[in-house]
Order: C-alpha cells, then sequence, then structure tokens
C-alpha cells in the first residue's frame, strides 16, 4: 500500500500532492434523520477521489456539505491546512470550488453560452456603472471571460449549440454544459455529482475522457460520485465508499474491492444497526 | 431574402457581444432613432403626443424597469405604482425646493431616491419568495400612497392635496408647466427612453444580467455556482426602481403635470405595467417597447372603433377593454411566455428564410 | 372600567368580526391553493361576479342587456319577473360552477406543470377578464342586495352593556350583519371541514393536496377534483359576496376585499384553514386597534396598508406563515 502522507507521482505519471481538502468528523441531520454520520476523510491536490455508495447513503450531502449549501451540526471541513469558518455557498465558490448537480441545475432561460459564462462571475470585478455604460474594464472583462469560456467549449466540443437555449438540449448534452460551466470557473477543486447518470455507453465514454483530461491538462483536484463501478475503478486515485450515511470503505479501487464491508454492501446484505 | 443573418460572420468576440449582432438590425435601429429624433418632433401634435406618444415613452421607461426585476431577475412586483409616485414626488419635492437646478437632473436624482426607497422594500425578497414576495411588493404599494396622501410635507401642505409641476426649462424651452410644446415634452422623453434602453441592454447581456437571470432560472443553483443571492435581488430592485421612479417622475412632471397620488399611481397602475411586460414579453428589452406601445394603442382603438363607429357608450367599451386585457393575459401565459417579442422574433426567422422554407 | 377601556374592547370585538369576514374570503383561496397549488387572485372578483349574478338573476335583469341595446338600438332591462332568493343562490351556484370548469377546461389544464408565479399572473388576467365580463352582463352600477339580512347595530347589546362603563360609555355598538356573518362563517367552515372528513369526494380532495402523484395513481381524476375546489370556492365566494353585498353594496369595491385577504394567507400560511381563521383574526382586530390606538396620530386610514406591513415583516421572520409547513430547499 502506498503511503498516504506524502506526495507521490501515479503509474500515469501524475503528481498527487499535499491535502486540498479534509473533512473532519462530519455529522449532519435533518430532522431526525442522519444523512452523514461521523464521516471523515480527505482528498489531495491533483487526484481524483470517488465517492461511491447505494441511493441514500449521503453522497450528495457530502457534496453539498462542501458546497457549504448544509451546515453540519458537527464536525470541520479544512481548506488548504486552514479550517474553513462557517461562509456562504457562494464565498464557498469564490474558493475555487465549482460543481455539477444530481438533477441538472442549469438555467433553462440562457443560452449555452451564457450558462457557461456565468461560471465566469467571480471573476467579474468591474462595477455597475462601469456594465451599464459597458466601457473600459467591463467591456475588458467580458472578452477576457468570453476568451476563457470559448476554450472551455472548444474542449468539450460544444461548439454547435453556443446560442441554444439549454431548455432545449438533450440531456446528455445538457450535463456537458454543466460540466463547462464548473469549468469556466477555473476551479481548484471540481466536485461532480453523478456526471454520467442516465447516459448511454458512448456518451459515458466522453465524459471520462473530458474528466481525465481536466484532471490531467489542468491539473484540476475532482471529487466524483458515481454509480458505474467500472467507471469509478478507471477514474479514481481513491474511493470513499458511504452506506447509510456512514463510511465502509476508504482506499484505492483495489482495496475497496476487496474490502467485505463493501462487498456486502452493495449485495444487499442485512444491516445490523 | 428580407431578412439576412447569412454572410454576416463575427471576427472578433466584441462584435459577437454587441447589442444587434446582426448588421440589418443594427440599420434598422439608427434608421428608427433617426425618425424618432428628427422627424417626428416636426409632426407631432397636442393629440399624438398624450394619447400616444408620451404615454407610450413614459410607461417604456416603467415597463423595462419591472422587466429588469421582474423578466430578468424573477422577482414579480406589484408596487410598481407607488415607486413610480416615489418618483413623482421625489421630482416635486426638488423642483420646488431647487427651482434653479435643471429638471432633467432633477429627474435623474428623484430616480435615485426611487432606487433607495425600492432596495429598502427589496430586503424581504431575501426571505421571501414568489407570490409571497408579489403579495409583500402590495405593502409597498398602498403604503406609499397612503404616505404621499396623509404626510401634507410632501405635497408642499397644498390645499387640493395635488402636486403641481411648475414651469422648469431646457435650453431656454419650456419642457413642463402648461406652456410646453409638445414636440419639447416629446423629446425630452425621448432622450430618457434611449438612454434607460441603453443601459438596461447593457447590463441585461453583462455579468449583471447574467446573475440576475441566474437567480431567476435557479436560486440554489446559482448561489451555489457562486451568485450572491443578496446583491443580485437588491440590484435588480434598484436598477428596476430607478428606471421606474424616473418614469413616475416624468409622468407627473412632463405628461400630467398635476397629479393627486392615489389616482395617478393606484395599484392598477402597479397591474398595467405587469401586463405590459406579461405581453409584451418577459425578459426582453424590445418587449418592454412592444407591450407598452400595445397597452398604450388598445384603448385608443378600442374607443375608436367601440365609441366613435359603433357608438357604444363609454362604459361599455371600458368593460370590453378589461375582457379583452385579460383574455390577452392569459392567452399569452398560456400560448407564449416571451409575448410579443417571441412573435417578433419568430416573423424574422420566418422573414430570414423566405423565400426559401426549407 | 372606564369608557375608554371599554370602547378599546369594542374595537377589538369589531375587529374580530371584521376578521371573520377576512377569513371567509381567504378561505375560498387556501381551498384552490391546497388542491392545485393556484394562488388565485380572482377570488375577490368571483366573489363580486357572484353577487352581481344572485343580485341579477333575483331581479330578473336580462344578461348582456347593456350590450344587446348598445347593438341593436333595443330599450331592454328586464325579464320582468324576480326569482325567490334561494332558487336565485341554487341557481348563482349553478353559474359558479361552471365558471370552475370553463376555467379549468380553458385556462389551467393548459398550464399544467408551470411555476406558481406564471399561474398567479394567470389568475390576475382572470380577474380582469371576470370583472369585465360581470360588467358586460349585469352592468357596473351599484346595486342592493335584498336578502332581509338584518341590519344596523344590536339594540339588546347596547343596552345589556350600557350600564358597564359609567355615564360616558353608551354600550357596545355591534352590528347585526356582522353577528350573522360570524354565524355564516362559522357554519361554513364546520361544513366545509366535514365536507373534506366524511365524504369521498372531500377525502379525495385532500388526498390530491398531499399528493398529486399518490392520488393520480389511486385513480382519482384530477381533473374532477381541480373543478370540485374551483366550485367550492365559487361557492365560498358567493356566500362572502352576499355578506359583503349586504354590508356595502354590490359594486366594484367588493372584489377589493380579495386584496384584504392576501395578508391575510400571508400571515396564516397558503395551505392551512385554522391559519386563514387565525390570520383573518389577528389582522382584524391588529388593523382596528391600530387604527383606534396610532391612526389619530398619523391622519388615519391606515388600515389601507397596516394588514400588508403587519404580514411582511411576520414574513420576513417566518416565511412560511403561522401554519404552513416549512419550506425545505433541496438541489
Ligand atoms: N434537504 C433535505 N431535507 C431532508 N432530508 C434530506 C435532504 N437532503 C437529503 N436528505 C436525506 O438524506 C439522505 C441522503 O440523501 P442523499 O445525500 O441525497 O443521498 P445520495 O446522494 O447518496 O443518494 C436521504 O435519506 C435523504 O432523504
Ligand atoms: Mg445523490
Amino acid at each position: 500500500m502506498k503511503d498516504m502522507t506524502e506526495s507521490y507521482v501515479t503509474e500515469d505519471g501524475r503528481t498527487i500532492g499535499d491535502v486540498m481538502l479534509d473533512l473532519r468528523n462530519i455529522t449532519l441531520r435533518f430532522g431526525g434523520v442522519e444523512a452523514i454520520k461521523d464521516i471523515s476523510f480527505d482528498i489531495r491536490e491533483g487526484e481524483i477521489r470517488a465517492i461511491i455508495g447505494p441511493n441514500g447513503a449521503g453522497k450528495s450531502s457530502m457534496l453539498n456539505v462542501i458546497s457549504g449549501f448544509y451546515i453540519p451540526q458537527e464536525g470541520e471541513v479544512w481548506f488548504h491546512g486552514r479550517k474553513r469558518p462557517q461562509m456562504k455557498p457562494y464565498q464557498v465558490a469564490r474558493q475555487g470550488i465549482a460543481r455539477t448537480f444530481q438533477n441538472i441545475a442549469l438555467f433553462e432561460g440562457m443560452t449555452v453560452l451564457d450558462n457557461i459564462m456565468t461560471g465566469r462571475l467571480n471573476y467579474t470585478k468591474s462595477g455597475m456603472l462601469a456594465q451599464a455604460i459597458w466601457k473600459g474594464k467591463a467591456e475588458r472583462e467580458e472578452t477576457e471571460n468570453r476568451e476563457k469560456v470559448e476554450r472551455v467549449i472548444d474542449f468539450l466540443e460544444i461548439q454547435a449549440i453556443r446560442k441554444t437555449p439549454v431548455g432545449r438540449l438533450p440531456y446528455g448534452l445538457k450535463k456537458r454544459v454543466e460540466l463547462a460551466r464548473a469549468l469556466a470557473a477555473d476551479p481548484k477543486l471540481l466536485l461532480l455529482d453523478e456526471p454520467m447518470a442516465g447516459m448511454n455507453v458512448e456518451e459515458k465514454e466522453d465524459m471520462s475522457r473530458f474528466i481525465l483530461d481536466v484532471n490531467d491538462e489542468f491539473g484540476t483536484t475532482i471529487a466524483l460520485i458515481e454509480h458505474d463501478m467500472g467507471v469509478v475503478m478507471d477514474l479514481s486515485d481513491r474511493v470513499v465508499v458511504m452506506d447509510y450515511g456512514k463510511k465502509i470503505g476508504d482506499g484505492t479501487p483495489d482495496d475497496v474491492r476487496n474490502n467485505q464491508a463493501v462487498i456486502d454492501a452493495y449485495l444487499g446484505v442485512a444491516h445490523d444497526d | 431574402m428580407l431578412y439576412r443573418e447569412a454572410g454576416d460572420f463575427k471576427t472578433s468576440y466584441v462584435a459577437d457581444s454587441q447589442t444587434f449582432p446582426i448588421a440589418f438590425d443594427r440599420y434598422r435601429y439608427w434608421v428608427v432613432l433617426a425618425v424618432a429624433f428628427l422627424v417626428v418632433p416636426f409632426f407631432i401634435t397636442d393629440y399624438t403626443a398624450n394619447a400616444l406618444l408620451l404615454p407610450f415613452l413614459i410607461y417604456s421607461i416603467a415597463a423595462i424597469g419591472l422587466n429588469i426585476l421582474t423578466g430578468y431577475a424573477g422577482q414579480v412586483s406589484l408596487g410598481t405604482g407607488g415607486f413610480m409616485a416615489v418618483g413623482a414626488y421625489a421630482c416635486y419635492k426638488l423642483m420646488t425646493a431647487f427651482p434653479d437646478v435643471n429638471i432633467l437632473i432633477h429627474v435623474i436624482l428623484a430616480g435615485g431616491i426611487t432606487a433607495a426607497v425600492g432596495t429598502a422594500f427589496g430586503l424581504p425578497s431575501l426571505r421571501i419568495k414568489g407570490f409571497y414576495l408579489a403579495v409583500a411588493t402590495l405593502a409597498a404599494q398602498f403604503f406609499l400612497v397612503w404616505l404621499f396622501n396623509k404626510v401634507s410635507w410632501f405635497y408642499n401642505y397644498s390645499a387640493s392635496g395635488q402636486i403641481n409641476a411648475p414651469e422648469r426649462t431646457v435650453l431656454g424651452v419650456a419642457v413642463t408647466g402648461p406652456n410646453t410644446p409638445a414636440w419639447a415634452s416629446y423629446l425630452v422623453c425621448l432622450v430618457f427612453v434611449t438612454a434607460c434602453a441603453l443601459i438596461a441592454r447593457n447590463l441585461t447581456r453583462g455579468a449583471l444580467g447574467r446573475q440576475w437571470m441566474a437567480i431567476r432560472d435557479m436560486d440554489i443553483a446559482a448561489e451555489i455556482i457562486g451568485v450572491n443571492p443578496l446583491k443580485a435581488k437588491l440590484t435588480a430592485f434598484a436598477v428596476s426602481s430607478f428606471f421606474v421612479g424616473i418614469s413616475g417622475a416624468l409622468f407627473f412632471a412632463v405628461y400630467l403635470g398635476a397629479v393627486e397620488v392615489g389616482e395617478a399611481f393606484g395599484i392598477n397602475k402597479s397591474f398595467l405595467v405587469l401586463f405590459m411586460i406579461i405581453i409584451g414579453g418577459l425578459g426582453s428589452i424590445f418587449g418592454a417597447f412592444a407591450g407598452a406601445a400595445f397597452l398604450v394603442c388598445l384603448p385608443v382603438v378600442l374607443k375608436l372603433i367601440g365609441v366613435d363607429l359603433l357608438g357604444w357608450p363609454t362604459d361599455l367599451v371600458a368593460h370590453f377593454q378589461l375582457v379583452i386585457v385579460g383574455l390577452l393575459i392569459m392567452f399569452f401565459l398560456v400560448k407564449e411566455p416571451h409575448g410579443l417579442a417571441q412573435l417578433w422574433r419568430l416573423a424574422k426567422e420566418k422573414l430570414r428564410l423566405w423565400p426559401f422554407p426549407h | 372600567m372606564s369608557a375608554d377601556f371599554l370602547y378599546g374592547i369594542e374595537v377589538v370585538i369589531n375587529g374580530l368580526m371584521a376578521g371573520v369576514m377576512y377569513a371567509l374570503v381567504a378561505l375560498g383561496f387556501v381551498l384552490i391553493f391546497k388542491a392545485s397549488g393556484i394562488f388565485n387572485f380572482a377570488q375577490g372578483v368571483m366573489a363580486l361576479f357572484a353577487a352581481l349574478t344572485l343580485v341579477g338573476i333575483m331581479e330578473g335583469q336580462i344578461p348582456f342587456a347593456h350590450l344587446i341595446n348598445a347593438t341593436f338600438g333595443t330599450e331592454i332591462h328586464h325579464f320582468g319577473w324576480h326569482v325567490p332568493a334561494l332558487l336565485a343562490i341554487a341557481m348563482t351556484v349553478g353559474v359558479m360552477v361552471l365558471f370552475a370548469w370553463a376555467v379549468q377546461r380553458f385556462l389551467f389544464r393548459h398550464l399544467v406543470g408551470q411555476e406558481p408565479i406564471i399561474l398567479f399572473m394567470a389568475t390576475i388576467g382572470l380577474a380582469y377578464f371576470l370583472e369585465g365580463v360581470g360588467d358586460l352582463m349585469w352592468g357596473s352600477d351599484i346595486k342592493t342586495l335584498a336578502l332581509g339580512l338584518p341590519q344596523g347595530g344590536a339594540r339588546w347589546i347596547e343596552d345589556a352593556t350600557a350600564g358597564l362603563g359609567g355615564d360616558d360609555f353608551y354600550g357596545f355598538f355591534i352590528d347585526k350583519l356582522d353577528i350573522v356573518a360570524t354565524g355564516v362563517a362559522i357554519v361554513l367552515v364546520t361544513g366545509l371541514i366535514l365536507f373534506s372528513q366524511y365524504t369521498k369526494h372531500g377525502r379525495a380532495m385532500r388526498a390530491v393536496a398531499d399528493d398529486h402523484q399518490a392520488a393520480l395513481s389511486v385513480g382519482i381524476s384530477l381533473n374532477f377534483i381541480w373543478i370540485l375546489v374551483w366550485s367550492l370556492a365559487g361557492f365560498v365566494a358567493l356566500v362572502a359576496g352576499i355578506m359583503w353585498g349586504a354590508k356595502s353594496g354590490v359594486q366594484f369595491s367588493l372584489s377589493l376585499i380579495a386584496l384584504k385577504a392576501l395578508p391575510v394567507l400571508m400571515l396564516g400560511g397558503f395551505t392551512s384553514i385554522p391559519g386563514a381563521i387565525v390570520g383573518g383574526l389577528i389582522i382584524g382586530v391588529g388593523e382596528k386597534l391600530f387604527e383606534y390606538l396610532i391612526g389619530p396620530m398619523v391622519g388615519g386610514a391606515t388600515e389601507n396598508w397596516f394588514a400588508y406591513v403587519l404580514a411582511l415583516l411576520f414574513l420576513v421572520f417566518r416565511p412560511q406563515g403561522l401554519f404552513g409547513e416549512k419550506i425545505i430547499e433541496r438541489v
């Protein structure tokens, strides 16, 4: 087993660095329901970290905790070696955390281009007056943001649908646009909630390739939730396994595959809690 | 082909995000502006100004304002009448307190004051949403009208409780008061409409507009990807109220000249402007103009047909107007939520292909 | 007891009765909102329309007479008969059921799945439309509703309480009509609750309110339920229209009671019948007391906005209202 405290180089030559995000003893309740029970794990710079587990295990809730949308009753979130104070979701986004959603959350009334441009909002510094007359800084920023967005559009190969209202797109493309919006923000940490759910094999292959390329080319750290075990095994460096709000496994794909508790959870063995 | 997009390639992102990306639209825009500024003033009569042009221009500003709040930022307001009243009374107080300052500056300041008031009434939008908020904005409507009615400081203690616009000039020509020539009041309103439309267009196609629309389409996701909802909603209220305030100031000072608050800025005004943007098209600057034009013309046309042609009594025509407006609102919400603006776009798409439909 | 204090109590009592009237209108909103998620702004105009129709039928008015006369140069107004009150009420209920069907068939069937705010704006359109139709059918002049309901101050209460507060106090002045209205409202609410608890359709209605999908899967026709609730709301509107119409005549301002009911709903929560009642009472008492105590200092007529500002402030602290369910947001 690899030493998990030092940075190392993977087989395919990527460098995995220090711990970027550290979740410590997170507990999250909704009324009486404990969606997350005392879970700790970390995400290291440059890695692809998968979170797996059956439906209702608390995976999405975990991402929501990282995004700052859910506030856990107990536990701490450490980011870049510092304890994160309580903040609003938009402040979390400004720290360089971008994400996609399990149920696509695009802005249906806007075009693809405008949707992706919203990913650049955190880079807009010009004030309202400058924007009102559309001169100077405002115009310059708009052009810069557009250039960045066009690179993302090229990268994800969605040039042809730039001006289409997202409401009219098929499901698979919507998922891709959502990824584009997250990428446009140049995130340090990218959270993907079931990016391949409901896709056919070909679409899944495309999406896998994009995720790998993002990680490889831009060095973006990625945390992803996925049900397709094949995909998870192929993509991820390390895997967290959740079941009924508890962490039941954590390690390399091989470790996890051979973990008895994980096998039981997936085979539906009766729980004793 | 009457309408061409082909062959009009963009070579830069600047060109692509301009107001009218298609050259043909750009030409038409300049032609419309030229006619509005250089031709219409020579032909304008008191009747066309008062029955059609002035209300059209002034309501367009209000509709642009409400469309920013409702069409772009998704916050329905039923307080437009009350905010127009703020603009009107602010303008009146400024005009009478500082008679030497140019009236145009007063109108802009009135817009600013309304923006402040609107922002204050927008604060609850951070906690309450949808029609809860719509109903909450009625609080602004009723409270403001009551305030201007009861607190005599606002109408300078006049016995009638009305406010009257004293004569003010721009470049030596009267633009308010009874001696104003029709072309002068028209030009003042036109200048404001043009400026407001440009500002609105710039704001909505840029970063701020995207924040507004993101909040409108999915507020939670917007916040998670980095939109500060407080800032997005309050700027929408501020910008929207700024325009509505300007329109209220012009409505009072330039158009009516004398105003009684309950009559001029009652809840029906709020509905009227809301209807304009529903019929014209939610989330479209052009739609604000289309809706304003439509609802300003409708009573005039109905009166022409009903009273002058068919000889019906006026109250009967007024009842018909209610029925027609109600039907239109329901029709557009069911069939074409993007209103006349979308119908226009579809018509253009047909034209673009004509005469080769496929 | 001092006379001032007693007059304060009188204000409270009258506020409670006004509150009952507000609750009566708010009830119509709650019915429709619970079953279909539509916030029906037209409820007030429905009350006006129902009252207009009732008067029109009773007096034997010819519908659209005004329009017919203007078009054909005729001079018709009345059929020349009078319809007894109970029969006229039954016929008006029939008209309101027809209206419910039409609204469902021509408007909301085409808006299924739309956002609540779009539905809300559609009902604003509906309100304008119905107001126009009401005016065209029955004319827009003020009409008196002669159902023989008691009116004026209740003497016996005045006499019985006159001695309480010394020479300055002349006894409580309470309008008989308000007492009747309170009675009617209690009967109506009890009736509605019984209906929804103990009848098949009532239970179906609640099932739909709880969970559309589940209701569909056990074979409840949504369309039927929606027509049913709109009819019920129409009936509630008729009752409210009768009460308010008897009080201040059947005229346009009657439709404005809807505007009074909105803050009641915001306070009580849109989904709760007890909420509508308690909200109505709070606002009725609150606005009367405020006008009595603070009104004179600020120029009066505070009833125009008090309810709204109260509801607004309240909502900022408790967005779901007194009895509404807490809104949980997810992504
Ligand atoms: N906003 C919420 N309110 C109440 N319960 C919630 C909320 N979000 C999630 N839950 C509950 O938390 C548990 C975990 O849900 P989720 O995180 O979506 O699981 P997963 O993504 O692993 O399928 C479920 O029981 C779900 O019902
Ligand atoms: Mg999930």
